[in-house]
């Protein structure tokens, strides 16, 4: 079957054809078996490929397939080629399985609305292109599908395009993802002029050898390629676009701007785990960046008001996790959180998205409420969601994130500092989360009458895909047990053979600076303890005493103001470097184009027509002063010859 | 056939446009099918000779020397590379379009505006294939006339401004050009003998490093005010707005690639010394043009307008990568070239297209057309994003081989001229983001109609087009490669450079001594 | 006695100076046609003496050829007259001035 594994990409790309040319002459029902069966094949397809990976050697777990040169000029070539191997199989069952259930429940999500052809051509496409970013078996092609993801997402953003929000927020994406792209591309020029190709299995082999250890150039390159990653998966600085992007349909946020995209950069960086090992310096910014965004997004989080929002900078900060382990080189660890958060955020994001739908398109927590009685299978799995992301011991989030922790305490690249910051963002995470259920579930019913009148549960095609997600991020996590609990870590030993290249590179990285099991148990204690006060505060601030959370409201008025206009961040940028940009442009167009390039020209022109001003006075029109000029001018000649 | 097809293609659109002279002005459709019928032709027959191209050939193929005016050494060369060919498919494949285009948008004298076009083609495709310099000037030249008045005559209100200005600058450029010219036939002359146009000949000429500056600069004035070339670019967003819409598609398409053709062709191998001279100051003008281009273009008002300022941001992407004298360098800036015009003429095709509805170009007079023309707001897309160069579009493989070759030349241009991606996805979802999202604010718009059947055939091989050399360039890029490297043999004479084989590039040798060059004298004497 | 041929020419060059001055000052065109001939006919009376003098008679042969030309360039001019007149009222020549730029 390896010879298929073409196929997972062009079969949500057949579907978007037949969506995408049909241009809304297909009925609904066509149009979603086309996406939702074309996706659901990809998956199928993925399990088989998955099973037969498995059954090979671990050492021999590479399948590359090459379709067709795409370019080659000089010492330069690049295939359109495939690569499968346990971590690109990882992302494909994430991406195709999170995305089918997805696409399902877009079904009953999205059944009134008229875009609905193109809505799905569009989702079709980013699975299409997120597939491709995934198996891609060089940078090249990997920037196809990177810069492909962009583009949907952006279309998906902007995709109730009549909305100046919305499609303010698809361009501020794309462009600040293009940023990211400009970093990515110059990193690649920096791995091509040095490795001599783009290949990743030959950049795995040949990076070792032709950079230095920790060198300038190796040090780099990574930061390049991690500033791609920065602006793909939302990091500090470039993370404003996810937030705004939370103005496309909810699906969509749960699809791209929670489970796939966004982790591109993290599977970015585990995908070129060998050049990060070899830069143990651009491995520490990883880190800090990672850390500091889980930190910085989980604050703005706790004050949020729009569901959505709260979802999106958690989105933010729990990526910043994933980062983190990647940072202290663990990424295997980066890889499992991407892969629990999958479930549990997408199936938070599709839970408001019910939420959402059963309340008339309202976002405001502050005009919900009570909608647990409302709304029952939405509320278990959101709660199981919330749970999982909190990191209750047992659930998916709390094997990853417990992993993502000790690894960032104990590796010889890691610093409790790390694992401070972690632990802090973990209490605020399971604090705004559960601010988030008490306000939406919990307590009084703050909405109108109207929209009272109108809550009910959402259609099975919406409530099914919650509910397998739900399992999911239940179980999801078993795969990857810590040791000290006397399990194995398959999902470690799974992605070890795609690691084992870097961990030759730098031996000491992963090892661990305390192998003492008592201490792990200590800081696990330590998490879940934070945990369940962080909720037992949740609980006390925003349902039982709900004075008590503006009390403090009023008390930290300032800091509250900072956290709800998200530090300024997006002021500081307009007008730091989008409106000076404006104002120097119409500087350069109406001062050095329009007054000094064209005012020469002109003047030049103008100097030449002055001349010829003046010298058209001698042209009179007149017979008789042309006749006098001639005269004088044949006595001047007589008498110049005559006093010859 | 070999010897006669590149006759064929040039005068075939000639005697077409004599044709039409004998046909009275009132007949319109009769004056309309038959520029169609030629310039079809002309295509096909291009199609044909593209066919015929052997891919992997060295040097010049179908050439043709038959001498001209034998006195002062003036032949009929002809011939064709990799580069001349795919430009020579691109002219009559956007004239074709063109034409189709102006089907209803041209409303008086339409007699002498085909004619125009056919004249246009005739001195477009003659450029691309000479091969003698006195040739060239004069296809150079011819193609100067009938732009002028397409322009001038079935332009917008301004223009007779434009159509001047276009002219004096493009005169301005190609004087000091055929000063230079002539000197080298004397040149030629004093050490072979013999007086000579010959392009291939005249590459052999020996000059002496303070000639080859002086002549590079006569040379490289024409062609970059051809480009154009900050700062000498403010021709093009006067001529591109006020001409109509065939005019801004051959001037974009084709016209600007007579510029950067000229360098290859003829800057680049005849003053090699000089060229190394001046690379850093000619790549320091391109990447201002780049960041300048998508500035200015992201403040315009008037589509058009911004289109050209893009123009101008991208030839300096083409700019760049010749100078960046490595392969990759090389054969993206000539797909590029392919590129921006398949991409920008395309553009001018769509806005074309909304102007003929609404007779206005501002950004502002638009908006929510995506809910009235979704076809046309789909196909805009694509072209919008293939003018920012996205993955599996032309316009990234070109992009990207440009900025790996330079990267590989010199990384602070690579990295400056990278920053140009980010500005043009700026600048040009912006205007897109304008024109085709959002409400429909002017009820002019309501009631707008989406393409009909002639401008989905004008946009269809476009797009096919875009995506073709997106996801699969090899076709394209083997027919440059030759080329390319026949262009860097060339230079090789230069006393500053070697060429290394291995990976197709050329290698600057740090010597400043070294003022004069060794020419082969010996062995052209033989 | 004859006379000598300096004065001949001393009238001749008096006749010419006064038709120069007619063509230069004079506004209507039909003295300035006039004027024209005085200076034909100065040039006549120069040809006539000095052909006397040097008893040659090609002078005389000049002169007729002036007189047809003169002649046909009255008519001509006369005719030019009588249009401008009647597309213009006038004959003054510096209302016809619309040659210039």
């Amino acid at each position: 079957m390896t010879e298929y594994i073409y196929l997972i990409p062009i079969l949500p790309l057949i579907g978007f054809l037949i969506n995408g040319l049909a241009l809304n002459r297909l009925p609904k029902s066509v149009v979603s078996a086309v996406a939702c069966g074309s996706i659901g094949l990809s998956f199928v397809l993925s399990v088989i490929l998955f099973f037969e990976l498995k059954a090979l050697e671990p050492s021999s777990r590479v399948i590359e397939q090459v379709l067709f040169p795409w370019i080659s000029v000089g010492s330069f070539h690049v295939n359109f080629a495939f690569l499968l191997d346990p971590l690109s199989a990882i992302m494909i069952l994430v991406v195709t399985g999170v995305g089918f259930l997805i696409h399902v429940y877009s079904v009953g999500y999205m059944s009134h609305d008229p875009g609905y052809s193109r809505y799905f051509a569009y989702l079709n496409l980013f699975t299409f292109s997120m597939l491709t970013l995934v198996l891609a078996d060089n940078f090249l092609l990997m920037f196809v599908g990177w810069e492909g993801v962009g583009l949907c997402s952006y279309l998906l953003i902007g995709f109730w395009f009549e909305k100046k929000s919305a499609s303010d927020a698809g361009k501020k994406a794309f462009i600040v993802n293009r940023i990211g792209d400009f970093g990515f591309l110059i990193g690649m020029f920096i791995v091509f002029w040095s490795v001599g190709s783009l290949n990743f299995n030959q950049v795995s082999s040949i990076a070792p050898t032709v950079f230095a250890f920790g060198g300038t150039l190796i040090t780099a390159a990574c930061l390049l390629l991690f500033v791609g990653a920065i602006g793909k998966s939302a990091q500090i600085p470039l993370y404003v676009w996810l937030p705004d992007a939370m103005e496309g349909p909810t699906p969509v946020s749960a699809l791209i701007h929670a489970a796939t995209m966004v982790t591109a950069g993290v599977y970015m960086i585990a995908r070129t785990n060998v050049l990060f090992m070899l830069a143990p310096d651009a491995l520490m910014v990883v880190a800090v960046i990672g850390a500091a965004t889980a930190l910085f997004a989980a604050t703005i989080g706790l004050v949020q008001n729009d569901i959505k929002r709260v979802l999106a900078y958690s989105t933010v900060s729990q990526l910043g996790y994933m980062f983190l382990a990647c940072g202290v080189a663990s990424f295997s660890a980066g890889i499992f959180h991407l892969m629990t958060h999958a479930f549990f955020k997408a199936l938070l994001f599709l839970g408001a998205g019910s939420v959402i739908h059963a309340m008339s398109n309202e976002q405001d927590m502050r005009k919900m409420g009570g909608l647990k009685k409302h709304l029952p299978i939405t509320f278990m799995t959101f709660l199981i969601a919330t749970l999982a992301i909190s990191g209750i011991p047992g659930l998916s989030g709390f094997f990853s994130k417990d992993e993502i922790l000790w690894k960032s305490f104990s590796s010889q690249s890691g610093h409790p500092i790390f694992w401070v910051i972690g632990f802090i963002t973990a209490g605020l995470t399971a604090f705004y989360m559960f601010r988030l259920v008490y306000m939406t579930f919990y307590g009084q019913e703050r909405m109108d009458e109207k929209t009272k009148s109108q809550l009910h549960e959402s259609p099975k095609s919406m409530t099914i895909p919650l509910m397998v997600l739900a399992l999911l991020a239940v179980v999801g996590g078993w795969v990857g047990m810590p040791h000290i609990l006397g399990a194995t870590n398959y999902f470690e030993d799974w992605l070890s053979p795609v690691f084992s290249h870097g961990e030759a590179v730098n031996t000491h990285a992963l090892l661990s600076s305390t192998a003492d099991s008592s201490m792990e148990w200590l800081l696990m204690f330590a998490s879940v303890a934070l945990v369940l006060v962080a909720i037992y505060l949740a609980y006390n601030f925003y349902l039982k005493k709900t004075s008590l959370s503006t009390a403090m409201k009023e008390k930290l008025s300032g800091v509250h103001k900072t956290l709800l206009n998200k530090y300024y961040v997006d002021e500081f940028y307009g007008a730091v470097i989008v409106r000076p940009i404006i104002y120097f442009s119409l500087f350069l167009w109406k001062i050095v184009d329009v007054l000094i390039i064209d005012g020469l020209i002109n003047g030049s022109a103008t100097v030449y027509n002055d001349i010829s001003e003046f010298l058209r006075q001698g042209q009179s029109g007149r017979v008789r002063s042309y006749a006098t000029i001639f005269t004088l001018g044949v006595v001047v000649l007589l008498a110049f010859f005559m006093t010859d | 056939m070999e010897n006669i097809i590149l006759t064929l293609i040039i005068f075939f659109p000639t005697l077409g446009a004599l044709l039409l002279l004998i046909i009275p002005g009132d007949r319109k459709d009769s004056i309309k099918g038959i520029t169609l019928i030629i310039s079809f032709v002309t295509m096909i027959l291009s199609f044909w000779l593209y066919a015929m191209f052997e891919t992997h050939g060295l040097g010049m193929q179908m050439e043709v020397n038959i001498p001209w005016i034998e006195s002062m050494g003036v032949g009929y060369h002809l011939g064709i590379d990799g580069i001349s060919l795919l430009l020579i498919v691109l002219t009559t494949v956007l004239t074709l379009l063109a034409v189709l285009a102006s089907w209803h948008s041209i409303h008086h004298n339409l007699k002498g505006y085909y004619f125009s076009i056919l004249i246009l083609m005739t001195g477009m495709i003659g450029v691309f294939c000479s091969l003698d310099l006195f040739l060239f000037y004069v296809f150079w030249e011819v193609m100067l006339i009938p732009m002028y008045f397409i322009i001038g005559i079935w332009g917008g209100v301004r223009r007779v401004y434009a159509a001047i200005k276009f002219v004096l600058f493009t005169m301005f450029g190609s004087l000091l050009m055929l000063v230079g010219i002539l000197y080298l036939l004397y040149q030629y002359q004093a050490f072979s003998g013999e007086y000579t146009f010959d392009i291939l000949k005249l590459y052999h000429t020996p000059l002496t490093f303070i000639e080859q500056m002086w002549l590079f600069a006569a040379f490289a004035l024409a062609f970059a005010i051809k480009v154009p070339l900050f700062p000498f670019h403010t021709w093009l967003p006067d001529a591109h707005v006020e001409a109509p819409t065939a005019g801004s598609v051959i001037l974009a398409g084709v016209l600007l690639k007579m510029g950067t053709y000229g360098f290859l062709r003829i800057c680049f191998p005849m003053f090699p010394d000089a060229t190394i001279t001046f690379l850093p100051y000619i790549s320091v003008l391109a990447l201002i043009a780049i960041i300048y281009g998508a500035l200015v273009a992201m403040v315009q008002k008037d589509v058009k307008s911004l289109v050209a300022f893009s123009s101008v941001s991208h030839m300096g992407f083409i700019m760049l990568g010749m100078f960046a004298l490595n392969i990759q360098g090389l054969q993206g800036s000539v797909l590029q070239m392919l590129n921006h015009g398949i991409s920008t003429g395309a553009l001018f095709l769509m806005v074309g297209m909304i102007y003929e509805r609404r007779h206005t170009r501002l950004i502002s007079e638009f908006g929510g057309l995506a809910k009235v023309m979704p076809l046309f707001s789909t196909l805009f897309l694509i072209v919008t994003l293939s003018s920012i160069g996205l993955p599996l579009t032309n316009g990234f493989v070109g992009e990207f081989l440009i900025l790996l070759g330079l990267f590989d030349a010199n990384k602070v241009y690579a990295i400056i001229a990278s920053s140009g991606v980010v500005l043009s996805a700026c600048y040009m979802l912006w205007m897109f983001q304008r024109v085709v999202f959002g409400k429909i604010t002017n009820p002019e718009n309501e009631k707008l109609v989406d393409l009909t059947l002639r401008e989905k055939l004008v946009m269809f091989p476009l797009i096919i087009l875009i995506f073709w050399i997106g996801i699969y360039p090899k076709p394209f890029l083997e027919k440059i490669e030759p080329a390319a490297n026949m262009v860097m043999k060339h230079m090789e004479r230069a006393s500053s450079v070697k060429f290394d084989e291995e990976n197709s590039r050329l290698v600057i040798i740090d010597d400043s001594d070294a003022v004069l060059i060794s020419t082969d004298y010996e062995t052209i004497k033989k | 006695m004859t006379v000598p041929i300096d004065a001949y020419l001393v009238v001749g060059a008096g006749l010419f100076g006064i038709g120069v001055i007619g063509v230069l000052v004079s506004r209507n065109l039909i003295i300035l046609l006039m004027s024209v001939e005085l200076m034909l006919n100065a040039a006549n009376l120069a040809l006539i003496a000095f052909s006397r003098a040097l008893n040659l008679m090609d002078g005389h042969a000049f002169v007729f050829l002036v007189l047809t030309i003169a002649a046909a360039e009255a008519s001509v001019g006369l005719a030019m007259v009588i249009t401008l007149y009647r597309n213009h009222d006038t004959v003054n020549i510096d209302r016809f001035s619309i040659l210039k730029w």
